[in-house]
């Protein structure tokens, strides 16, 4: 029988998270190899098992699977996540990748400049509450069901309450205007997989703080300041 | 018949060109309209054809689609560019993903203060040569066929092929060490459908030029 799939990343959410949150959403369970400094980092990468040199990496089935992105299409895919037919998996991914845009601003946040940091978060909440929320409330609207895509639970529907979810805990009022976002959301915590993992001692990560901010700084060389330095509209 | 694909977005390469290839891998004639003024960004956005108000932005089979994945998928999906199984489907995902890690470093490169481009272009040469080419080498040299995977023409090729090129252009002996890749190259140039696409006349877009950097400008700044 196949052993569980083992996430290899650093002690917190980073581009993990929505990996974790689609695994447990499908119920299935996992182990972690969590690094902690940059010398375990640069052994795993030694250990050759490390596609480009990078986590995410996700054992799973024989394969050592890197690149957010294509774990997701996988475990999606081997899940039942991904919509019925080809339209509705396009739909899917539009809704998925538009979540990312604003979850990479979100993730990398705590990497502000200390000046720029109540700027950046402005821009957040402003995209998030502009930009972005209005298309996952309208489509929920329009589509009518208790789905985003089609009559049944996909991948979009776990990655929004994740990204509801992050936001709020930038502001807490953050969802205010958007009162089918706030239904769905508390619908889907009701999934009984999704309600064990909100619940204290699941793998859930829970936000950087200062201490562990330094801690990935080092693991990864990573410099403030680099929020927003690549992200454009273009 | 089935309309054309309508591919909405500035006149140059930018995030919309992996599109124009694989659509002229596939053998799928395209139509395009370029965005040239703020005015045409807004009319689009006011109008609803933008999910979130971005481009690139493809009319195909009745639905608008975003976000440059998503539109790279769908088309690769439907023309048979992505594998025969889950597994395959999944290797070509890494490979894509590796590559256009990689791609987006090209894209972004116009529009760096000048003061940091040339530094930017050693960037670029160092991650192919040290992080992504070998990857892609290894992967030919072991399995010795003509594609990256299964043995047939996928998006993994294209994309790749698509990154090669682009980087040539700035770093023209970058393929040195990798024997393999270069055959790869010239292998898949020759597909009678890229092999169109690369002569004049095509809708492959030239590099940018200051004329696009001020164009882009133009449209998307506030």
């Amino acid at each position: 029988m196949a052993g569980k799939p083992k996430l290899h990343h650093f002690n917190g959410r980073g581009r993990m998270e929505s990996i974790r949150w689609l695994l447990a959403a499908a119920g299935v369970e996992f182990e972690e190899g969590l690094f902690e400094t940059r010398e375990e980092f640069e052994k795993l990468i030694q250990g050759g098992t490390l596609m480009y040199e990078q986590v995410p990496m996700v054992e799973i089935n024989g394969m050592n699977l890197v690149e957010t992105r294509a774990i997701l299409r996988y475990l999606a895919a081997k899940y039942d996540l991904y919509g019925r037919n080809l339209q509705e998996q396009a739909w899917i991914d539009i809704y998925v990748e538009g979540l990312k845009d604003l979850s990479d601003m979100i993730m990398f946040f705590p990497l502000s400049l200390p000046g720029e940091k109540k700027m950046n978060l402005e821009d957040i909440l402003e995209r998030a509450t502009t930009r972005f929320f209005p298309v996952y409330e309208k489509a929920l609207r329009d589509h009518g069901q208790d789905f985003l895509v089609g009559d049944q639970l996909s991948w979009a529907d776990i990655q929004l309450p994740e990204v509801n979810l992050m936001a709020e805990e930038g502001k807490p009022s953050v969802l205010a205007g958007f009162p089918l976002l706030q239904e769905f959301k508390a619908r889907i915590a009701t999934i009984p997989t999704v309600c064990k993992f909100l619940q204290p001692g699941s793998q859930r990560k829970p936000p950087l703080d200062e201490g562990s901010i330094e801690t990935v700084m080092n693991i990864f060389k990573f410099e403030r300041g680099m929020f927003l330095k690549n992200m454009g509209t273009i | 018949m089935a309309a054309k694909p309508k591919l909405h977005y500035p006149n140059g390469r930018g995030r919309m060109e992996s599109v124009r290839w694989v659509l002229a891998a596939a053998g799928v004639e395209f139509d395009e309209e370029f965005l040239e003024t703020k005015e045409q960004l807004q009319k689009l956005q006011d109008g609803n054809h933008l999910l979130f108000q971005q481009v690139p932005m493809v009319e195909i089979d009745g639905m608008k689609l975003v976000q440059t994945r998503s539109i790279l998928h769908y088309i690769a999906d439907k023309h048979h560019l992505f594998g025969k199984d889950l597994k395959e489907r999944t290797l070509i995902d890494m490979y894509v993903e590796g590559t256009l890690d990689l791609l987006e470093l090209i894209i972004m490169h116009p529009f760096l203060k000048p003061d940091d481009q040339q530094k930017e272009v050693v960037n670029m040469a160092q991650k192919a040569i040290i992080r992504y080419f070998p990857v892609f080498e290894k992967v030919l040299r072991d399995h010795g066929q003509r594609f990256l995977v299964g043995n047939q023409l996928s998006l993994a090729d294209v994309i790749l092929l698509q990154t090669i090129l682009a980087l040539e252009e700035k770093i023209p002996n970058i393929l040195s060490a990798f024997p393999h890749l270069q055959e790869f190259t010239v292998k898949i140039s020759n597909i009678p459908t890229i092999k169109k696409f690369l002569e004049p006349g095509s809708k492959k877009k030239p590099p940018p030029d200051d004329i696009y950097v001020r164009t882009v400008y133009n449209i998307f700044m506030p």
